[in-house]
């Protein structure tokens, strides 16, 4: 099975109000992912990318449970069937 | 009308030119704070502008072509650094229409501090490669609200020339189209600094120019109020009788260059008006005296903060000032000045106030191009919502316009 990419309720006004989105292409890591997930839906992507390609400082990324941000970052492996969620950190004001 | 932007949504006020009778529509983007707004009339345009930023999901630039019936949302940014660049857009700081002579001309001040322009009346934008690759870019600092480009002026003689200001760098001029930048700070200074009068590094919070005299400037400084007669090339203090010299917004009359307003602020540490009183300062002889502005306005126990892009004058005659506080509060005046009335209460804190008079819609309509223009209330925000679901592969997206009131 694909990787399979689970976007917060924000995001999905830019893909076509999906919850999830199964990527087609063979991904690697996380920066795979998101470049591939770009390929389809580029307005989720440049809300959790900044133009030069990093995860916006208040979206937590996590892979099967655990945040890239305590693994690889972007370069955080994936694995066929795992699932990639995006959500917004808790902050605000 | 007046475009209110706030930490949390937009929000339009509007009303008759009469202005004795407000409506309060919004919030628009709910939760997203809009440090700028503007209106664009020119050329046959009715479009409002929203820079709006999420806390998680980044700065965009948003606008409306049916005076907020929906909004158009990106489906990317149309304002971003150039990939490969160390800088990325963190707030989009202000909004400002192009010279006469260049009617599709926009400008964005942004953060960190560098300036867009557009040249096809905002549909996308390009870095100023002048201002950002000037030497002294690096050297600028944050102030208290991050390093922002907050103030563009363009010259309404003279399309080649803009002044720009920026905290702290000071302020910038260019007199070819941008392709170089000359700091114009003397006079001014830098309370915060060994050398009180550098070259540049001032925490300039607000400059205005007058629109037949622009070379007559006023500029309200982190400490210090100033007056030019020429252009910026040099600046004169004219904080004689204010409460303090500290403060961030000012407002210039849209017909006379000698009258201003200002709102002190007691200190850059407290940041409220002084004394507990709402107060705002008037002067109507280019800053030789001021005068308190005070009927309508609390004067025991007002503890408030107006910010830069906070007040606003219109175009009418008299002439409406209006103000908006981080308490939430907008006040305004028919009458320049002379007496104010609460027109908004309990918003969320707001950070923008624009006054602005639209082109009548008649006397416009046969440049209103079709497709835009949508009728108001549920049927059009259907409508809106269903285009965006079925364009997704178009730039842009329409999503309906909320109102919360």
């Amino acid at each position: 099975m694909p990787v399979e990419v689970v976007l917060p309720e924000y995001l999905r006004t830019f893909a076509d109000g999906a919850r999830r989105v199964q990527l087609s292409a063979n991904v690697v890591t996380v920066r795979d992912a998101l470049d591939a997930l770009a390929a389809t839906y580029p307005g989720v992507v440049s809300r959790v990318r900044t133009e030069q390609g990093e995860v916006r400082e208040h979206v937590n990324i996590f892979v099967q449970g655990e945040s890239i941000r305590d693994g690889d970052g972007l370069g955080t492996r994936l694995h066929p069937d795992e699932e990639l969620l995006i959500v917004p950190a808790v902050s605000g004001g | 009308m007046l475009l209110i932007g706030t930490m949390k949504g937009a929000f339009l006020l509007h009303s008759t030119s009469a202005r004795t009778k407000w409506t309060l529509r919004g919030p628009f983007f709910p939760g997203q704070a809009v440090y700028a707004m503007a209106y664009d009339g020119r050329n046959g345009r009715h479009r409002l502008w929203a820079a709006t930023q999420s806390m998680h999901w980044g700065a965009v630039l948003c606008w409306s072509d049916d005076f907020g019936e929906t909004w158009v949302v990106p489906e990317t940014p149309t304002i971003t650094f150039p990939k490969g660049s160390d800088r990325s857009l963190r707030q989009i700081w202000q909004i400002a229409l192009g010279n006469s002579d260049e009617p599709d001309t926009l400008y964005c001040g942004v953060e960190p501090a560098a300036l867009f322009k557009s040249t096809d009346a905002g549909n996308t934008w390009s870095l100023v490669k002048g201002l950002a690759d000037h030497p002294h870019a690096k050297l600028w600092q944050p102030g208290g609200g991050g390093l922002g480009l907050h103030t563009i002026l363009p010259d309404p003689n003279d399309a080649k020339r803009v002044t720009i200001a920026i905290s702290t760098g000071g302020v910038y001029r260019t007199s070819d189209g941008g392709r170089t930048w000359q700091a114009r700070n003397v006079g001014v200074r830098a309370e915060f600094l060994p050398d009180k009068f550098p070259e540049f590094g001032q925490c300039v919070h607000k400059i205005v120019h007058h629109p037949s005299q622009p070379e007559r400037m006023y500029l309200q400084n982190h400490w210090g109020l100033y007056r030019s007669d020429d252009g910026g090339d040099s600046w004169h203090d004219i904080a004689n009788g204010v409460p303090s010299d500290f403060g961030f917004p000012l407002g210039i009359h849209p017909r006379d260059p000698n009258t201003a307003y200002i709102v002190p602020l007691e200190s850059d540490a407290f940041r409220c008006v002084p004394d507990g009183k709402m107060r705002v300062y008037r002067t109507r002889n280019g800053g030789k005296q001021w005068e308190a502005l005070t009927r309508g306005l609390p004067q025991r126990e007002a503890y408030e903060t107006i910010l830069r892009d906070g007040l606003s004058v219109d175009s009418l005659d008299p002439a409406g000032v209006y103000f908006g506080t981080r308490s939430g509060k907008v006040y305004g005046s028919k009458n320049e000045g002379t007496s104010w009335a609460l027109l908004a209460d309990t918003l969320p804190p707001v950070v923008c106030v624009k006054a602005v008079v639209p082109i009548p819609a008649a006397a416009s309509r046969s440049d209103v191009r079709s497709g835009t223009k949508h009728k108001s209330g549920t049927s059009s925000r259907k409508a809106a919502t269903k285009r965006s679901s079925t364009v997704r592969r178009s730039a842009t997206r329409k999503v309906a316009a909320r109102s919360g009131r």
